[in-house]
């Protein structure tokens, strides 16, 4: 059950390659604060040693088997879930609703462990959906009914729906499978897969962006996404999902540039649709739980895009 | 106090109050911890919630536990037995007498001897709980005390998000991350009242987050 490296082969190829990059971003980062002492790099080594901690604890919980990697990802939603209701306005007579709020994560998660597809497909759309206006009613106050109900659903979705999408993965191809042989394969090939581009296009739009940008596409929202990021980011991720989409996907290669593509494009509207809340809302970051990163949400914005579309692109056409 | 609830009190602490407040609420430090490393000491901080009781002793190594007093309302904390044997021996409060008129001894000197005695006292220098995350006007206390032990250092800190969390008059926990704002250390001059109302003031601007709608 755990730590069964055999039907984990391609996933330890590819950390393995991801180990081989960090150690060079390392070793430059260390080289770079030693030959120019005048410059400040802490932000940059602390930021790397936060992707050392990630990575671990994301390799983790793949090789500790599906029913870990699930539990993780319940417990980085509840992190998640509560970045956002303590940097969003929240009403004092919804309090009982926010905890309602919460209980919906281990259900959720619940329905994925045992492999229920129907019921994590619409419990947080469906019943969360109404069951949350239902609990607000009963508390009875109508100022600001309509922002608060949004906001909670919204935090929802955005926090234990669309994230469940990527324990979902582990799931994946055949959920009684998964939960009899408490073994995950290539479920958790494609759940690296979804993470590891996602990650590096964050990173590469941002690099694209730093060497070449000069064109802004939303200045009012986020001032450092540019044009020239975007694109050089995009097709980055779509060359890096064509080279490893036979390793870790059913997809073929060209197939898995095609869904290379879409990720770029949905990591760059999930993160600067997180950006356009907490503007309005007038923060920087969500947290401070991620060293040189900022927040959990500030880390998985791109994902809560990438994830479901990703999930639903494999489901449909490959299994 | 005797060594089982010694024992009792460490282990009320290390395995169900820190865990709770780590892992279920959350801190969020916005700037590096200033913090006693040792009595004597007073901490003045906040009040929202009993979960600030909770919390500022989280913050604080379980070494020095057995230090630790929290300052608190005799008539509310040793209503009943069972809560009076909590409040005294686990949570290990120095209960002081509120009301004046049946006063045996003043609350100030209370608390001059626990410091005396090398305490790291835990101070709220609102009196009550007050309204979820409203700071109510501070009361005179903190700088009589202050000025009974010029040597003693005021360490103020301030919370947020734990009004939220477990309000006044309720008892379900909500999880929301508590933010903790920490400051220099004080010591008695004069003008000592002003300069603390101005300290919680500059503190709490400094946590830019929602409070309620």
């Amino acid at each position: 059950m755990f730590f069964d490296i055999s039907s984990l082969q391609p996933v330890t190829q590819v950390f393995g390659s991801l180990f081989v990059l960090l150690l060079v971003a390392t070793l430059v980062s260390f080289m770079l604060s030693r030959s120019k002492p005048q410059t400040d790099y802490s932000e940059l080594t602390q930021r790397i040693n936060s992707w050392w901690i990630m990575m671990g604890v994301f390799a983790l919980s793949l090789y500790m088997g599906p029913m870990v990697t699930i539990l993780m990802f319940a417990m980085l939603s509840f992190i998640a879930l509560k970045e956002y209701f303590s940097m969003t306005p929240t009403r004092l007579v919804d309090r009982r609703v926010l905890f309602w709020a919460y209980v919906t994560i281990p259900l959720q998660y619940y329905f994925i462990s045992i492999g229920w597809y129907g019921m994590f497909i619409i419990f947080i759309p469906v019943y969360a959906f109404l069951f949350i206006p239902f609990r607000m009613v009963l508390a009875g106050e109508t100022k600001n009914y309509l922002r608060a109900v949004g906001n909670i659903h919204w935090g929802l979705m955005l926090t234990v729906f669309t994230l469940s999408h990527l324990a979902y993965l582990v799931m994946l191809p055949n959920e009684a499978e998964v939960k009899n042989l408490m073994v995950s394969g290539s479920g958790a090939a494609l759940l690296l897969y979804l993470v590891l581009l996602t990650q590096l296009n964050d990173v590469s739009q941002y690099v694209w962006g730093k060497l070449f940008g000069k064109h802004k596409i939303a200045p009012a929202i986020s001032p450092n996404k540019t044009r020239e990021g975007l694109i050089g980011g995009v097709l980055t991720t779509g060359l890096l999902a064509m080279a490893l989409a036979e390793t870790l996907t059913p997809m073929l290669w060209w197939h898995g540039l095609l869904v290379g593509l879409g990720i770029g494009i949905a990591g760059f509207i999930g993160d600067v649709s997180l950006s356009a809340i907490k503007r309005d809302i007038g923060i920087k970051d969500c947290g401070q739980l991620i060293p040189g990163h900022g927040g959990i949400l500030d880390r998985l914005d791109s994902l809560t895009f990438t994830a479901p579309l990703f999930f639903h692109v494999i489901r449909y056409c490959y299994y | 106090m005797n060594m089982i609830n010694r024992a009792l009190r460490w282990l009320f602490f290390a395995i169900i109050i820190k865990p709770i407040v780590k892992l279920v609420i959350g801190l969020r430090y916005q700037n590096k911890p200033i913090l006693p490393e040792d009595g004597p000491a007073l901490i003045i901080a906040n009040h929202n919630s009993h979960l600030d009781t909770m919390v500022l002793i989280s913050l604080l190594p379980l070494k020095v536990l057995h230090k630790v007093q929290p300052v608190a309302a005799a008539d509310y904390f040793l209503k009943n037995k069972f809560i009076a044997w909590f409040a005294l021996n686990i949570i290990g409060i120095l209960p002081i007498e509120r009301q004046s008129e049946r006063q045996t001894r003043s609350p100030v000197e209370q608390c001059a001897e626990a410091l005396q005695q090398g305490k790291i006292l835990i101070f709220f220098p609102e009196g009550s709980r007050g309204q979820p995350e409203t700071m109510s006007e501070l009361k005179y206390g903190v700088v009589k005390l202050a000025e009974k032990c010029p040597q003693v250092p005021l360490y103020p800190i301030y919370m947020h998000g734990l009004g939220k969390s477990l309000p006044k008059g309720d008892a379900l926990l909500v999880p929301f991350f508590c933010d903790v704002v920490f400051s220099e250390p004080m010591h008695f001059q004069p003008n000592l009242f002003d300069q603390v109302k101005a300290r919680f003031e500059q503190m709490q601007s400094s946590v830019k987050l929602p409070k309620w709608d």
